[in-house]
C-alpha cells in the first residue's frame, strides 16, 4: 500500500514496507542525503529531522508513523530562525569534520523556535542527544547564542 | 544435521530466549486466603504486586529525580534526558523524538503513543515498598485518585500494559496486568494496608 509523504511541502508517494525506516526513505528513495545515518537506534541524533515542528530521529521512526504529517529535512528548513542558525554556524566557523552538524542544526532550531532565549542549561539539554565525534560542542552553544542574539536584533 | 550443529543451534536459541524465561507468574488473590488476619492478608497482596511495582520495567520511568534510568540495572537513560516541564522531555529532546506510538524492532527503541516519565510525586525509585504503597493511596502525590481509580489505573492503563509487552530483548513484568489488577482489587478489598517497610 502505497504511503503518501509531505516532504518539505512537496507531497511524495512511498510504496513499500511501512514499517521502513523513514531515514531510509528519506536518504534512498527520494534522494535527500543531508540527513545522515549515524547509528540507527536513535543514540547520535544525526539523522534528525522536524515532523510537526518537534525534532524527531528518523532512524527510529517507520515511514507509516509521518503519514500525511509534515516532515522537514535540512534541504527544507527556511525559516528565519534556520537561517540566522546558519549564519552563526558559518561565523563561528562551528563545523569540523561536519558528519554531524545538520543534525544538530535541526534541534537547535526547533530548540530557538521554542526558547528564543535559552540557557546554556536549555542548550545542553536541548542538544544531548546529538553527539559531535569532534566535539564541537563549545561552538555548538556559542552558535546557538549567537544565532538567539541575532534574533533578538 | 550433525549433532554438534544440533546442540549448537539449542544453544543459541536458548540464549535468544533467556531474556523472556524472567517472566514469573503473580500469585492469584486466593492463595492469600489461609491469611486469616485482614490486614495481614492486605499487606501481603501488596506485596506480591509489588513484584512488578517494583520491576525494572516500572520502575525506570517513576524516578526520584529528573532523568528516566533504562535496562534491568536501571543505568541513567542513554542519551541524557530530563522530565521537562511536562514529563514528557525537554525542549527538542522530548520522549517522542526517539519513542514512538509503537516498540519499533528495527531500531530496537521501545514506544507507546503516552510515553512520559511518571511525576514526581509519584517517583519511586529508592523507596521501600512501604513507602511506594502509602504514596499510592495518597491522593495529595497520586494524580487525586481514589482507591477504585488506582485500581483501574493499574489494570487497565495501556501504558502500564506496555510493561508485559517491552518488545525487544527487554525482560516482561511478572505475570499480566490482568493478575496485577486482580491483586490490586483485592488489596483494597481487604482495607488496603500498607507493608511496614
Amino acid at each position: 500500500m502505497s504511503i503518501t509523504l509531505d516532504i518539505n511541502g512537496t507531497r511524495r508517494e512511498f510504496d513499500g514496507d511501512p514499517q521502513t525506516p523513514l531515514l531510509w526513505v528519506i536518504r534512498e528513495e527520494l534522494g535527500l542525503t543531508g540527513t545522515k545515518y549515524g547509528c540507527g537506534i536513535a543514540q547520535c541524533g544525526a539523522c534528525t529531522v522536524h515532523v510537526d515542528g518537534q525534532t524527531l530521529r528518523s532512524c527510529s521512526a517507520p515511514v507509516s508513523a509521518v503519514a500525511g504529517r509534515p516532515v522537514t529535512t535540512i534541504e527544507g528548513v527556511s525559516s528565519r530562525t534556520a537561517k540566522a542558525v546558519q549564519k552563526a554556524w558559518v561565523d563561528l566557523d562551528v563545523v569540523q569534520c561536519g558528519y554531524c552538524q545538520s543534525g544538530q542544526i535541526m534541534s537547535a532550531i526547533v530548540l530557538l523556535e521554542q526558547k528564543p532565549k535559552p540557557s546554556d542549561t536549555d542548550i545542553d539539554r536541548a542538544m544531548a542527544g546529538n553527539i559531535c565525534r569532534c566535539a564541537t560542542y563549545q561552538r555548538i552553544r556559542a552558535a546557538i547564542h549567537a544565532a538567539s542574539s541575532q534574533l533578538a536584533g | 544435521m550433525s549433532s554438534m550443529k544440533a546442540g549448537l543451534i539449542a544453544i543459541v536459541l536458548a540464549g535468544t530466549l533467556a531474556p523472556f524465561a524472567g517472566a514469573e507468574d503473580l500469585r492469584a488473590p486466593e492463595s492469600f486466603a489461609s491469611i486469616a488476619d485482614r490486614s495481614e492478608r492486605s499487606r501481603a497482596l501488596f506485596v506480591e504486586a509489588g513484584r512488578v511495582l517494583q520491576h525494572p520495567r516500572c520502575l525506570n520511568c517513576h524516578p526520584v529525580g529528573e532523568r528516566p534510568t533504562q535496562g534491568n540495572d536501571s543505568h541513567p537513560h542513554s542519551p541524557l534526558v530530563v522530565r521537562g516541564a511536562d514529563d514528557k522531555g525537554a525542549i527538542a529532546m522530548r520522549c517522542a523524538t526517539c519513542h514512538q506510538d509503537a516498540n519499533y524492532e528495527q531500531s530496537g527503541v521501545p514506544g507507546h503513543p503516552l510515553w512520559h516519565v511518571a511525576p514526581k510525586s509519584m517517583a519511586w525509585q529508592t523507596k521501600s515498598l512501604g513507602q511506594i504503597c502509602e504514596q499510592i493511596k495518597d491522593p495529595k502525590r497520586n494524580g487525586g485518585k481514589t482507591l477504585a481509580a488506582i485500581q483501574e489505573h493499574m489494570a487497565q492503563d495501556s501504558l502500564v500494559g506496555w510493561g508485559w509487552k517491552p518488545g525487544g530483548n527487554r525482560e516482561p513484568a511478572p505475570g499480566t496486568q490482568a493478575q496485577l489488577g486482580a491483586l490490586i482489587a483485592a488489596w483494597i478489598e481487604t482495607g488496603a494496608a500498607c507493608p511496614k517497610s
